[in-house]
């Protein structure tokens, strides 16, 4: 029992945790601006890079630094939609998927330029875990992922209940034209919606680094499952794509636990697979997620 | 010995650039005339490689084969094997809305990735298939083998322009623009629109399987970085967007004129100072990424657009 | 407080050909006016128009001084016009409450908590009913919230595509005793609708469109007794 939770529910809830944060912003990207954002990933990857950058000049704990990191995803959020999205808009969507197809890359190879490509830790040396109730160890970091991500959770439930931004935002992402004839101030929303999805990147790529390390294709490579996350969420719903991103971090996690005898259910290496077969089977039989978020 | 050097670069030049026309060929099948957003090009190009490589390489014991069939028959299972493939994957998602079907084949594209690299007993997992035949490798040696394998690309390039051409123009093509346009009233017309759709996607992936056998040919050895979605997915889409999506031969201008400019940059980069130079790759795939936003925002018709009836899409 | 709207030579369309072509009509400060007929005639297209939703080519729409073609849709609440849209008028994921509170947004009323009195006291049926998702409340319900969003800004005009449309006879009247209601608050209405004669019974004034132009127009009485409207809209029979 502590084998199960020490090793797989407390990194399974951190990668949930990691999930859930990124997906929110692509939910709400997909739901307000209509389009499935590809470079959401890097975006990530940028925070987590900005972090690292702002470590070299501060050398306190990474996660105090995680500002500079929002402030550049968020920068750079605002910035390619201006100058890259904002232009297509008119247009069928799908020529803005391709374009943030090219942002994905113009991210990773700027990172790529600036910092190289090798793998880089934020921290070095190992941190001795926490022992709870004498059987249960967790790592520090696990559980600060997991307490902040649950934070935000909350914090994001206030804004988008109880502000006249948050609200407007719902309204948009449950009907734009109606959110038009009502006189919402459509530019607005938008730009919060960057600024939000691009502050949690910068926190899921910040964890994302510290859990493993950081490297160029660190973003990209989550896309997927926090797309999957997303979807299982419902698009528009990200309180539904916070929980998805816990769903799926799990789901990848536990498959590999033993369950049934002593092999591992799923092998390990296949895990990052769960995530897609979940991710086709919820666009096939329930593209409108677990709740009832919008169909493009 | 300048002269043949330069001489030797175009051929290798024209033979990517062949492989990358018939992945662009392949894709405006899919994507010009069906429609159909797939971003899981390096799936299916992958599925070819390996196809044609397995069946075409002298037994080994590090990977499934044995079978040293000639290359051509390499091809054509290359084709089947994707093109089945294909149609696998098409049955589930095509009846998907554009972007949730470029997730499920980005999807699909890394789950393939990760059967290549896991499988040892069919792939050699990482450490990847070598010795994979050349055609006509009893008639030419050394370089000239070269010169003959673009010969055999091309012939294959012209091939597919020809089959897809008359594809576009036909019966067939026709519906299927229809339905790209509209689909709505298409179907409304008794096009039976998930067929259609279907079958220009095996198409497209059974031509994306042949482009892969021929880089797992010319290469000699294949490997699963071969199915890096940068180089093949990502490439492609910008070279059918600048050549032009709908025109045939756009999407073979475009191939060539993105591969030169790419492979073209290398020169100009290795020229920098050694710290930059280490860094070329990034620089092109910065410039690349952001030649895309400008074909995007500036040349949205590509090099040759496609001719009448133009694009048109209803706005969702 | 109100104003009058007067529409004058006002052709528009989507892009293609005009849909609605010289339309021409005036509504008095604080009265209701309907706009009647058949199907394809350009009545939501008209107020679509209004709305800035269409692409106006000629004429203009004024509301008391105020010229309002060229004015961008989200400019035209803060100016005092509201619109509830035919289908999809509630944002169904949100609760009434929220959806009232949305209405707000783009031109604030000086005395919120007020106007939502008011506008509950106009709509009781909601009172009970404020922390539901509005997408679950029955037609009629969804009706009242997208009015009653409407009205949260404190518009002059109110401008209504078909609100009975789908409705049981039983909301139908209670709808129309509504923009009674309404009107009794001093605001001006404007709307489209397809029940003719009930229409007709509470409208100050009606405007029948035929194929995009202005065909008759008179007070809700006499067109009530005209005897082409009669034949065309009201069955034949008195």
């Amino acid at each position: 029992m502590s084998e199960f939770v020490n090793f797989y529910l407390f990194p399974a809830l951190t990668i949930g945790s990691i999930y859930a944060l990124g997906a929110v912003g692509i939910s709400m990207i997909f739901g307000i601006l209509r389009f499935a954002h590809f470079a959401h990933g890097d975006l990530m990857t940028l925070g987590a890079y900005g972090i690292m950058a702002a470590t070299a000049l501060m050398p306190v704990n990474p996660l105090l630094l995680v500002p500079f990191g929002m402030a550049l995803t968020i920068f750079s959020a605002l910035f390619v939609d201006r100058f890259f999205y904002r232009p297509l808009r008119d247009l069928p969507t799908i020529y803005t998927v391709i374009s943030s197809f090219g942002i994905a890359l113009v991210f990773r190879s700027m990172i790529q330029l600036i910092w190289g490509s090798e793998n880089q830790v934020l921290v070095a040396g190992v941190r001795p875990p926490l022992v709870l109730f004498d059987t249960i160890r967790v790592s520090v970091l696990h559980l600060q992922a997991i307490v902040t991500t649950a934070i935000i959770a909350v914090l994001l439930h206030y804004f988008l209940t109880a502000t006249k931004t948050g609200r407007s935002m719902r309204a948009v992402a449950d009907d734009p034209e109606l959110a038009e004839v009502s006189g919402l101030d459509t530019a607005k929303v938008v730009r919060w919606t960057w600024i939000i999805g691009a502050a949690l990147a910068a926190v899921a790529g910040a964890f994302a680094a510290l859990n493993t390390s950081a490297h160029p294709n660190l973003g990209w490579n989550l896309l997927l499952p926090m797309f999957a996350a997303a979807i299982l969420g419902g698009i528009g719903k990200p309180m539904g794509a916070m929980a998805g991103g816990f769903i799926i971090g799990m789901a990848e996690e536990l498959s590999s636990y033993h369950w049934i005898g002593d092999e591992a259910l799923i092998s390990p290496s296949y895990k990052t697979a769960i995530a897609f077969v979940i991710m086709i089977g919820l666009l096939i039989f329930r593209p409108q997620g677990l709740f009832k978020g919008r169909l493009l | 010995m300048e002269l043949t050097g330069l001489f030797f670069y175009i051929v290798s030049l024209l033979i990517l650039g062949g492989i990358y026309a018939l992945l662009c060929l392949a894709l405006n099948v899919q994507w010009g005339m069906g429609g159909l957003f797939n971003a899981g090009i390096a799936g299916f190009y992958g599925v070819g490689a390996y196809t044609s490589a397995i069946l075409t390489t002298a037994a080994s014991g590090r990977h499934l084969g044995g079978f040293s069939m000639p290359v051509p028959m390499g091809l054509v299972g290359a084709a089947i094997v994707a093109g089945v493939t294909g149609w696998a994957v098409a049955r589930i998602c095509v009846r998907l809305k554009s972007d949730y079907l470029a997730m499920a084949s980005i999807g699909i594209a890394e789950i393939l990735r990760l059967v290549f690299v896991n499988e040892s007993w069919l792939t050699n997992g990482s450490l990847g298939v070598s010795r994979i035949p050349r055609p006509f490798a009893d008639f030419t040696t050394g370089r000239m083998s070269d010169v003959a394998f673009l010969g055999f690309v091309w012939v294959i390039v012209l091939l597919v322009y020809v089959a897809t051409t008359r594809l576009y123009d036909s019966p067939w093509g026709r519906s299927l623009r229809a339905i790209r346009d509209n689909e709505t009233s298409a179907s409304a017309a008794g096009k039976n629109v998930e067929k259609f759709r279907v079958q220009t996607f095996v198409i497209g992936c059974a031509v994306m399987g042949i482009a892969g056998g021929l880089s797992a040919h010319y290469f000699r050895f294949l490997s699963p970085t071969a199915t890096d979605p940068l180089l093949t997915t990502f490439l492609v889409w910008v070279m059918l967007m600048a050549g032009g999506s709908g025109n045939n031969r756009g999407a073979i201008l475009g191939a060539l004129s993105i591969w030169t400019i790419w492979s073209v940059t290398e020169i100009f980069t290795n020229r920098l100072p050694p710290e930059w130079a280490t860094r070329s790759s990034f620089i092109r795939m910065l410039l690349v990424g952001l030649l895309l936003q400008v074909v995007l925002q500036r040349f949205r018709a590509g090099l040759l657009p496609e001719k009448s009836p133009p694009v048109r899409f209803r706005k969702d | 407080m109100t104003e009058q709207l007067a529409v004058a030579g006002l052709s528009a369309g989507y892009g293609g050909p005009p849909i609605i072509e010289d339309i021409s009509l005036t509504v008095e400060a604080g009265e209701i006016a309907v706009v009647l007929g058949p199907n394809g005639a350009g009545k939501s297209t008209l107020l679509k128009s209004i709305f800035a939703l269409t692409s106006v080519s000629a004429g203009s729409i004024r509301l008391g001084d105020r010229e309002l073609s060229g004015c961008k849709t989200s400019a035209l609440v803060p100016l005092g016009v509201s619109a509830v849209p035919q289908n999809k008028n509630v944002f169904a994921s949100m609760t009434v409450d929220e959806n009232l509170d949305v209405g707000t947004y783009a031109a604030p009323p000086p005395d919120q908590k007020a106007t939502r009195e008011k506008v509950l006291a106009l709509f009781p049926d909601l009172k009970d009913k404020l922390k539901q998702p509005a997408g679950e409340l029955s037609g009629g319900q969804r009706q009242m919230v997208a009015m009653g969003r409407a009205l949260m800004s404190e518009p002059k005009l109110v401008l209504l595509d078909e609100p009975t449309a789908g409705l049981s006879p039983a909301y139908l009247e209670r709808i129309f005793d509504l923009l009674l209601d309404i009107r009794k608050t001093g605001i001006t209405v404007l709307m489209v609708e397809q029940n003719a004669r009930q229409a007709l019974q509470i409208a100050d004034h009606g405007h029948i469109l035929v194929n995009g132009r202005n065909h008759l127009s008179g007070t809700g009485q006499e067109l009530l007794a005209d005897e082409d409207v009669r034949r065309l809209f009201l069955g034949g029979a008195a």
